[in-house]
């Protein structure tokens, strides 16, 4: 990945705290944020939002062949986190024995590196989930 | 009066046994874990660094403080251990706290010892009127050269206590710190670990300094160690903070529950505040600590504590205590500790 800077720049808000949406006409939340409600179009109200740091794993799959950049730590596991608010949060499973990644199984975000450009270059954090 | 509102610290699952470095290197496993007094150490994984490590244990101070992150007016990271050599660590804490922007921070260096210095940085600044809440960090992911001695007591690790004046849990009564200009242990600009001028700096490095700004402390404040419940020393391994109590006249039961190092290593920068706040964990209120760390380099910073009632309220301490935080945790052989450490050269 090629200067990655202002990308990373631009989504630590929302990677380093879960920060999505809000749409106050409706009452519905977004991760990631969103500018413009779905269900409201123009009458909704969109403001950001924290998201609830723990959820339930609604799916999950093992990642053995990576992506460029993550060849190192394979194997490991990818989920789709149900937050309880119902929002569904793509990320990665990290401190989790095996045995207890589970559908169902609560998962609870912490904070680590999420990727590096190279050597030299911007080191991007974030959010991760562990089961708890 | 100033004291500590909120605490939190962190350690990593991974460990990896002394007899396992031992192993790989040859070594008589059984007799370097007795000489150090350390079983096994706490190992970052490939994603933690200094920087990670800072963040969880900073969420959970602020948490127990129950405070808006907002109202915190300073905030220093103290670490060897820097994701980066220029960019501060203090920025990115303070970013994942939502502490952001109105407020000042800093990266503090001072070998073991830079968490507390943040420590007296924040107490004078809240002391002062100048900020409401000041947030110290000490925090390190410490490497040693494979093969050398520090590689079986180098850890991972960090801490983070929450300085104000409303509603702490520990009033901090006093400090003291005792500082020399001495050479036992350093890392030069580039390089990739620290030296050290071996097992001959004992006396005249950590020794010196812990038991002088223990007694400076003593002489200060009109105390000595009979009047403290619980104390807490910089643990670089199992045995150096058993002798300094000793020395001071402390009965090992006073030490036991803030010491850490045997079964996580040395965390540098967190140690003593780790330490600390296991000892927060079960003290009592009206109960006396004194806390002293070290930095090589060298320095010691001093602390007499006296924790308050507002520790007995709930949610003051963090949900899981240190000692049973620790003890959730998962054994790497000596191949998987120097992958997740970075320590192969085309990683
Ligand atoms: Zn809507």
């Amino acid at each position: 990945m090629k200067n990655a800077t202002p990308l990373i720049w631009r989504n630590s808000a929302d990677r380093y705290n879960l920060l999505g949406s809000h749409c106050a006409t409706c009452g519905t939340d977004y991760f990631p944020e969103r500018v413009v409600c779905p269900k409201c179009r123009r009458k909704g109200k969109i403001e950001p939002k924290q998201m609830p740091p723990e959820g339930k794993i609604y799916s999950f799959t093992q990642v053995h062949a990576a992506p460029t950049g993550f060849e190192h730590e394979t194997p490991y596991y990818i989920a789709i986190i149900e937050l309880a608010n119902g929002v569904k949060v793509l990320t990665q499973l990290v401190d989790s024995p095996d045995e207890k990644i589970k559908i169902g199984a609560t998962a609870r975000m912490c904070f680590r590196r999420v990727f590096e450009e190279g050597d030299e270059g911007i080191i991007a954090y974030g959010f991760k989930f562990k089961v708890v | 009066m100033v004291g500590i509102v909120g605490y939190g610290a962190y350690v990593p699952r991974m460990r990896v046994k002394v007899a396992e470095i031992a192993r790989v290197w040859g070594k008589d496993g059984g007799r370097i874990g007795e000489g150090l007094g350390i079983n096994e150490k706490a190992v970052a994984s490939f994603d933690e660094d200094s920087c990670t490590f800072a963040v969880e244990a900073s969420r959970t101070a602020v948490k127990c403080a129950g405070i808006n992150p907002q109202e915190i007016g300073a905030l220093f990271v103290g670490s060897e251990s820097k994701p980066y050599a220029v960019k501060p660590t203090a920025t990115m804490v303070a970013e994942a706290l939502g502490a952001t922007p109105n407020l000042t921070a800093a990266d503090l260096e001072f070998a073991c010892k830079a968490g507390t210095a943040g420590v007296q940085a924040c107490m004078g600044m809240v002391s002062s009127g100048m900020i409401k809440y000041g947030l110290a960090v000490g925090s390190d992911t410490a490497q040693g050269r494979p093969n050398d001695a520090l590689e079986y007591s180098a850890g991972g690790g960090g801490a983070a206590l929450l300085i104000g004046k409303e509603k702490t849990i520990a009033e901090i009564d006093a400090t003291y710190s005792f500082t020399t200009d001495t050479p036992d242990f350093w890392r030069r600009q580039h390089a990739e670990f620290p030296r050290h001028a071996g097992r001959f700096t004992a006396e005249p490095a950590y020794f010196k300094h812990v038991l002088s700004a223990a007694k400076g402390l003593f002489e200060r404040t009109g105390t000595e160690p009979k009047d403290y419940d619980y104390a807490v020393f910089h643990q670089p391994n199992g045995k150096f903070p058993l002798r300094a109590a000793k020395t001071l006249g402390f009965e090992e039961k006073k030490i036991k529950q803030g010491l850490i190092t045997p079964f996580i290593g040395n965390t540098y920068s967190a140690a003593a505040m780790i330490g600390l706040s296991s000892v927060l964990d079960v003290a009592k209120p009206g109960q006396k600590i004194l806390v002293v760390s070290y930095g090589s380099g060298a320095g010691s910073d001093a602390f007499k504590l006296t924790v308050t009632n507002e520790i007995e309220k709930t949610g003051r301490r963090p949900c899981v205590p240190v000692l049973k935080a620790i003890e959730d945790k998962t054994y790497i052989d000596y191949s998987a500790y120097i992958k997740h450490r970075r320590k192969i050269k085309s990683l």
